[in-house]
């Protein structure tokens, strides 16, 4: 007997930057008994095209979405943000179909399908959750990644100050107002730090890539893990720390 | 008529541009992160009171939409009730035939000198500026507005416009502007200083000006929601009144304020009733104000209104709680939008009402954004203020056209996400910077891209994207 059929939808920057989060996501959801695929037909859901205010190119790929992932029970996305892409901007787009309604951000699949809290996880380390604004905002995710962070084995969850407030990442925001996007990365890191955490993590590589770039850059000595790695991780196979 | 529209301030650069100078300036930075915090939790405090409080705001929402799609008709009957109680109604175009209006009616009054309840309306075609051109002197009433006037300055937040300064610089345009000068740099001084300062104006002036908070269209009542009491004098005393109102300002009956006049306080200033709400009908004979003019202004919203996505930030009450929770705000201030409404509503209202995405200024707005959607959680009419940033950005990509180095490279980027062969091809390429990088992390991007590693490392290219790991893995090895 197997288990439902999920597409792994990776996002164009997890699968290209971030491949570690994936191949993540992938062990976690077979340890928890689900069949995966990658349908390699998939690129980028449109978002940066779409918020941008390139609509054409954005409708394209929300078609080829459509078609990628029509056949599948359900499609599984490692990110808030493109996971919200997809449910509320696509049928805007280019209608809804199967596609769309069988899109879930991963802490919502595990939840609410899987209807499962302990994954079996391990992770020996001080955590700070930063809740992505698209996941709180647009998807509605709750305290989803909460309740399951709080299950893992040796995990030690402190809370963020000011945790809902944005990173300052915002897609091409980060780029087109810089300075505004620095001066809002500086007051999260600020928080992160405060909270003695080891590690911060959150749903969206697109956030921690801005908050870690901005870490990193300073020598905190504050790592960024995705949500799907601390998930993944287990006595037998324990996340190890990236040399970055 | 015609002219360019003074809701956004002639000669402000785009928004990345005086942000840049907005960041630097320590003093803004703590006055609005202590300012913004502390109304926060204050309006989340009164807003979880309410056990209602979503329902207000689809009824808000409603009640506006309603408004908005028979404007016309409401419109019409609005002018009929003000007429039929003695007032008269006077409609303009734009910001200039508004001015103009204005002018007339204090010219036939024989005065060159009125006091002015606090009106975004009037702020916003410039009336103060338009009237000291053609030797009418206009006193803000309101203590904020009075320190930004004094100071020669701009308003930097709707609800509070002097909200970038602190007492001692306030204590400073005091001393400098009044005969009688503040004792200290104390609220209390300050506040005695200025009700000494505009008693007098009260009690001279013969004209007054004001703005609407509501109007409703059944009984002709207009609507002005204030603190400080000094709306009250000036809506009371001279023997002249005259409003300048949007035509968006509607609702269409009496029992439509319950629902406004629930919201608006506890999303402006947190308060679970506003101190001073006043009311009037036309003309009361030996009562207040023997004449009173209300002049119906457009100023960009039948344009705005005839955009589908765009005409909800004409829903707008004003209230600024966008203001309060957005973050760009909190760190660059209300110059930096370079309009009387900054901040989200203005990013999305300014640059409509200018109704020109050529103006490089107003199609930066739009961008201001992070479209972290805490704007929409908090405003009490749900303006979906990222749905309209983003479509407003959509209109400003259409009027630079195809040429922009951006349009060019985001051409390149769909190209790409078009072939997932291609793609694949661009990831291997693009693993080449991982032997730029040191410790897994680029340090220094060339070109555009130094924007990121200005303040951030970026992350190398892996050698193996997800992709081909997994045809190597599972596809092939299958």
């Amino acid at each position: 007997m197997s288990g439902p059929r999920v597409a792994l939808f990776a996002t164009c920057l997890t699968d290209t930057l971030y491949p570690d989060t994936a191949k993540d996501v992938v062990r976690l959801l077979e340890r928890l008994g689900c069949e995966v695929d990658f349908p390699l037909g998939q690129t980028c859901c449109g978002q940066m095209h779409f918020n941008t205010g390139y609509r054409d190119h954005a409708r394209k790929l929300a078609e080829s979405y459509a078609d990628v992932f029509a056949e599948y029970d359900y499609v599984v996305a490692p990110s808030g943000s493109c996971s919200a892409m997809v449910r509320d901007i696509h049928p805007d787009l280019c209608g809804t179909g199967p596609a769309v309604e069988h899109t879930y951000e991963l802490s919502e699949f595990i939840i609410d399908v899987l209807g499962v809290e302990d994954v079996g996880a391990y992770f020996p380390h001080r955590v700070t959750y930063h809740p992505t604004c698209h996941s709180l905002r647009m998807l509605g995710v709750g305290d989803r990644p909460l309740r399951l962070l709080r299950a893992v084995r040796g995990l030690e969850l402190v809370e963020l100050p000011l945790a809902e407030q944005c990173c300052g990442f915002g897609g091409t925001f980060a780029l087109k107002n810089s300075e505004t996007s620095t001066a809002m990365l500086a007051d999260k890191m600020r928080n992160v730090l405060d909270t003695g955490a080891q590690v911060l993590c959150a749903g969206d590589n697109s956030c921690l890539m801005h908050i870690g770039g901005g870490l990193s850059r300073l020598k905190t000595g504050v790592q960024t893990v995705h949500l799907a790695s601390i998930l993944a991780s287990t006595e037998e196979e324990p996340w190890a720390a990236a040399t970055r | 008529m015609g002219g360019r529209n003074p809701v956004t301030w002639l000669g402000s650069p785009a928004f990345p541009k005086a942000a840049h100078e907005a960041l630097a300036n320590t003093q803004l930075r703590r006055n609005l992160r202590k300012a913004t915090t502390t109304i926060r939790a204050k309006r989340a405090e009164v807003v979880s009171e309410m056990a209602d409080w979503e329902r207000l705001r689809r009824a808000g929402e409603a009640i506006k939409d309603d408004v908005l799609a028979n404007l016309d008709t409401y419109l019409v009957r609005l002018e009929e009730a003000v007429t039929a109680r003695g007032g008269v109604v006077h409609w303009a175009r734009d910001a200039e035939e508004a001015n103009q209006i204005v002018l007339d009616l204090i010219r036939a009054e024989g005065t060159d000198e009125v006091v002015k309840v606090k009106s975004m309306a009037t702020a916003e075609i410039g009336l103060n500026e338009a009237l000291q051109a053609s030797g009418v002197n206009a006193i803000e009433t309101d203590l904020a507005e009075l320190i930004v006037q004094l100071g020669e300055d701009r308003p930097s937040h709707i609800l509070v416009p002097a909200i970038h300064r602190n007492r001692a610089e306030i204590r400073e345009i005091f001393s400098r502007r009044m005969t009688e000068k503040p004792a200290s740099d104390e609220p209390k001084d300050l506040a005695e200083a200025a009700r000494k300062y505009l008693r007098r104006k009260f009690l001279s002036a013969k004209v007054a000006i004001s703005g609407a908070n509501f109007a409703v269209a059944d009984t002709g009542s207009i609507v002005v929601v204030e603190s400080e009491g000094n709306g009250r004098m000036c809506l009371t005393l001279p023997e002249t009144l005259i409003t300048v109102m949007g035509i968006e300002k509607l609702v269409p009956t009496w029992q439509d304020l319950e629902v406004f006049l629930q919201l608006l306080p506890r999303s402006s200033t947190a308060e679970r009733m506003n101190p001073y709400t006043s009311v009037w009908m036309g003309v009361t004979p030996g009562d207040g104000p023997q004449k009173f003019h209300l002049v119906l202004l457009d100023n960009g919203r039948t344009a705005t209104l005839a955009d589908k996505v765009g005409r909800q930030a004409l829903r707008c009450i004003r209230c600024s709680a966008c203001l309060n929770v957005c973050p760009v705000y909190e760190r660059t201030g209300g110059h930096s939008y370079g309009s009387v409404y900054p901040g989200p509503i203005g990013a999305i209202l300014a640059p409509q009402l200018v109704g020109d995405m050529h103006d490089k200024q107003a199609a930066s707005l739009p961008y201001a954004s992070s479209l972290c959607g805490a704007c929409f959680e908090v405003c009490p009419v749900r303006i979906n203020i990222p749905e309209v940033l983003t479509h407003l950005r959509a209109e400003a990509v259409e009027a630079k056209g195809k040429r922009t180095p951006e349009a060019l490279a985001m051409a390149a980027a769909a190209w790409v996400f078009a072939d997932p062969k291609r793609y694949e091809a661009t990831q291997k390429a693009g693993s080449l910077s991982r032997f730029l990088a040191r410790d897994g992390w680029i340090k220094r991007i060339p070109g555009p891209g130094a924007k990121w590693t200005d303040s951030r490392n970026a992350p190398a290219v892996p050698k193996e994207s997800f992709r081909t790991w997994w045809r190597r893995n599972r596809v092939e090895r299958s």
